[in-house]
């Protein structure tokens, strides 16, 4: 996927806010790869040997911890791609309504 | 007060609201219709999303599920959580900034081909009608069991109800009614688990059931593997398939759920990219809070269960022992004769079986046929190789439980409305898609282009009262063993389908018409094969490397990837504006208004 056209257009994405952008995706990608797959199924034994609270950590992780990971990062993601867009300039004015949260 | 009494006055109130809000908030134009005009806020359109996706099949099944299955449970838990990451990180914003109404419009847009298009509309009207059908058949069991009426009119009065707001109000309406929907939902699922949490366990929040102890002081999840093990279960908290199996059905689930067209258009809703990111935070949030206590609610019901009824006589079980033995959703044969309901699992016999009697659901004998112990006999042929005596339907759980625990009458009317709410308000979402498909999809973009506004959004009310007339015929004769399939079904097409030519669609510039199409066939052919094979004819010694139906749609979406990257190879590059337009899609300013 490369992206060295000369940006005659305005809309058209700057190669380094796509590059670091894929690099966000990745990363948070491998999180939620670890934190479901990984801790939940594939190492689930190894981590059976650690407790939270009274109950198997690998148990726990699968039922109830991977489901917490995935909301912390999905907030990690609004505020890392807030972040890059703010840098590159890509941001815009906050949505009608936000602020009656 | 009686409980009849309590359920009109909670569903009452809650309908009042919803009717309320939804004639309140009415389409005026397409835009409306469609994506409720873009300005929904984060927060609301993460709540209306939330109702959207807890179906009646998760808010009345999941938790009886995860209580049968224990650590297996948890494909559902990661599967129907985790998409979302998938779904928010992968899909979303750049649906978004591409800024069209629907699925298949990007589709047919980026695969530059009536044809994608084409195939797209009639994945997304699949998808949605197997998961109706489900929906329009909860709302007519809980309907029938709560007016006591045949549950075709039950279907019949959901069925009205749906068409009512959804045709009506549009996304626009349906949106802020499912806002109204979550908090009922949200209410309805965590009260009584809290109830019952307080009674069981040494904390009041059930989310921290699982990982607490029990009041005499023994951790929750050893109680629970005793239990299992003395009754001969096997451990609560042990794998009963193999490893390779659980990767994929949580997997298919997973990419399902980012694939599912009524989900990701719930994210057209709002007004920019910021603003799908962090609507997806608050949609997941939501979930999650119902997703955690799931496992709670399962756990503590089991309990609660064998408890209350193993070796328990007949005479002295509760009287909601007895209201769902009527309905056959319970039911208790007296194998050994003692009047005592004995509950074993299959480590008690030695044909490896705990089934009461032949056949899938008990059917029940006259009513003045009564057991030694006034108990309902059945006519099904008795199992006697086993003995287990205690045959429930997984779907009683959530519903039995504040019964089991004794809860006070209010707790299991608000169980009532949040039901209803849960099976209205997906389908709701669900028939505003099938109706955009027809109308926008079909009939404006391939069909006849030149429609106006008005007749556009004529035809997905039409559109939309033929499709509730086929879910409402499918829930009064639903077709056998399908609805209980329809989750293999569903994710599976998703997975196999619209995930995979999304993805390519977006982070590639180099898959083109050829390949995206050829992709998305071969992806769908494979998986609703297979599975229709086992659905209908297939042994679980005939499975491919032991991977059950429910996770297919993985190997079928990597088929999928496969085909359209080979077929792209060897064709023609998309023209540059296609390349352009991907371009685009990756940079988050500038998403305006959705179009359409």
């Amino acid at each position: 996927m490369e992206n060295n056209q000369p940006s005659h257009e305005d809309n058209e994405t700057s190669g380094g806010y796509r590059k670091s952008s894929l690099r966000i995706l990745f990363s948070l990608l491998s999180v939620w790869f670890i934190v479901s797959f990984g801790c939940g199924i594939l190492f689930r034994e190894t981590l059976d040997q650690f407790t939270i609270g009274t109950a198997p950590l690998g148990f726990w992780m699968a039922q109830q911890g991977s489901i917490i990971c995935f909301v912390l990062i999905l907030i990690a993601y609004a505020i890392l791609m807030g972040r890059l867009d703010k840098k590159y300039g890509y941001d815009e004015a906050p949505a009608n309504g936000e602020e009656t949260k | 007060m009686n409980q009849n009494i309590w359920n009109y006055i909670f569903i009452g109130i809650s309908f009042a609201i919803y009717i309320v809000i939804a004639l309140r908030s009415r389409a005026g134009s397409t835009k409306e219709y469609y994506t409720a005009g873009g300005g929904v806020s984060p927060l609301a359109n993460g709540m209306a999303t939330a109702a959207d996706w807890m179906s009646a099949a998760t808010f009345i099944s999941m938790a009886g599920l995860i209580a049968s299955k224990g650590y297996d449970g948890a494909q559902y838990l990661m599967g129907w959580t985790g998409g979302f990451v998938l779904l928010t990180i992968l899909m979303v914003p750049y649906l978004r900034k591409f800024g069209k109404a629907t699925v298949p419009d990007f589709v047919g847009d980026r695969y530059y081909s009536k044809t994608a298009r084409g195939v797209a509309v009639i994945c997304a009207i699949f998808i949605c009608m197997t998961y109706i059908m489900g929906q329009m058949r909860g709302v007519g069991v809980v309907f029938s069991q709560l007016f006591e009426i045949s549950i075709t009119s039950g279907v019949l009065i959901g069925s009205a109800i749906v068409f009512f707001y959804a045709g009506l109000g549009g996304m626009k309406g349906i949106t802020y009614t499912q806002v109204a929907q979550y908090c009922v939902m949200a209410l309805a699922y965590t009260i009584p688990a809290i109830f019952i949490a307080i009674v069981m366990t040494d904390s009041f929040l059930p989310q921290l059931g699982l990982i607490g102890t029990v009041k005499d002081g023994v951790p929750f999840l050893d109680k629970i593997n005793n239990i299992n093990q003395e009754l001969g279960f096997q451990e609560y908290t042990a794998s009963k398939i193999s490893t390779l199996n659980m990767f994929c059905i949580t997997a298919a689930l997973m990419c399902g759920t980012a694939g599912l067209p009524h989900v990701i258009v719930r994210f057209f809703t709002v007004k920019n990219v910021k603003a799908v990111r962090k609507s997806a935070c608050w949609t997941l949030g939501f979930i999650a809070v119902i997703y955690l206590t799931a496992p709670a609610i399962g756990a503590f019901s089991r309990v609660n269960l064998i408890e209350k009824l193993h070796t328990t006589s007949y005479e002295e079980t509760p009287a909601w022992f007895k209201d769902f033995e009527k309905t056959e959703q319970m039911s208790w044969v007296d194998k050994n004769g003692d009047g005592k309901i004995q509950y074993f699992g299959k480590g008690k016999s030695d044909q490896n079986t705990d089934s009461v009697f032949k056949g899938k659901k008990p059917s029940l004998a006259a009513e003045d046929q009564l057991g030694a112990h006034g108990q309902r006999l059945i006519t099904n042929e008795i199992d006697n190789t086993n003995p287990n005596e205690l045959w429930f339907g997984a779907d009683i759980m959530v519903m039995a439980n504040p019964h089991m625990a004794g809860l006070p009458k209010w707790v299991i009317a608000l169980l009532m409305a949040g039901c209803i709410a849960a099976a209205l308000s997906t389908a709701a979402g669900l028939l505003l898609v099938l109706s955009t498909a027809i109308s926008h999809d079909l009939m404006k973009n391939i069909v006849n282009p030149n429609i106006s506004d008005k007749q556009e959004v004529k035809y997905a009310r039409i559109a939309s009262f033929v499709a509730l007339s086929v879910a409402a015929y499918f829930g009064i004769n639903p077709p056998a063993d399908l609805i209980a399939k329809t989750v293999a079904f569903a994710f599976g097409l998703a997975a196999s389908s619209f995930f995979p030519t999304l993805l390519m669609g977006i982070f590639s510039k180099r898959v083109n018409k050829q390949g995206g199409i050829a992709g998305m066939i071969a992806g769908i052919t494979f998986t609703s094969t297979y599975i229709i094979y086992f659905v209908g004819w297939g042994t679980t010694d005939q499975l491919w490397w032991g991977i059950s139906p429910e996770g297919i749609g993985v190997i079928g979406m990597l088929l999928n990837f496969a085909v359209a990257f080979i077929v792209s190879a060897v064709t023609p590059a998309p023209p540059e504006s296609v390349q352009k337009m991907v371009d685009r899609i990756h940079n988050p300013k500038g998403a305006g208004e959705s179009s359409h």
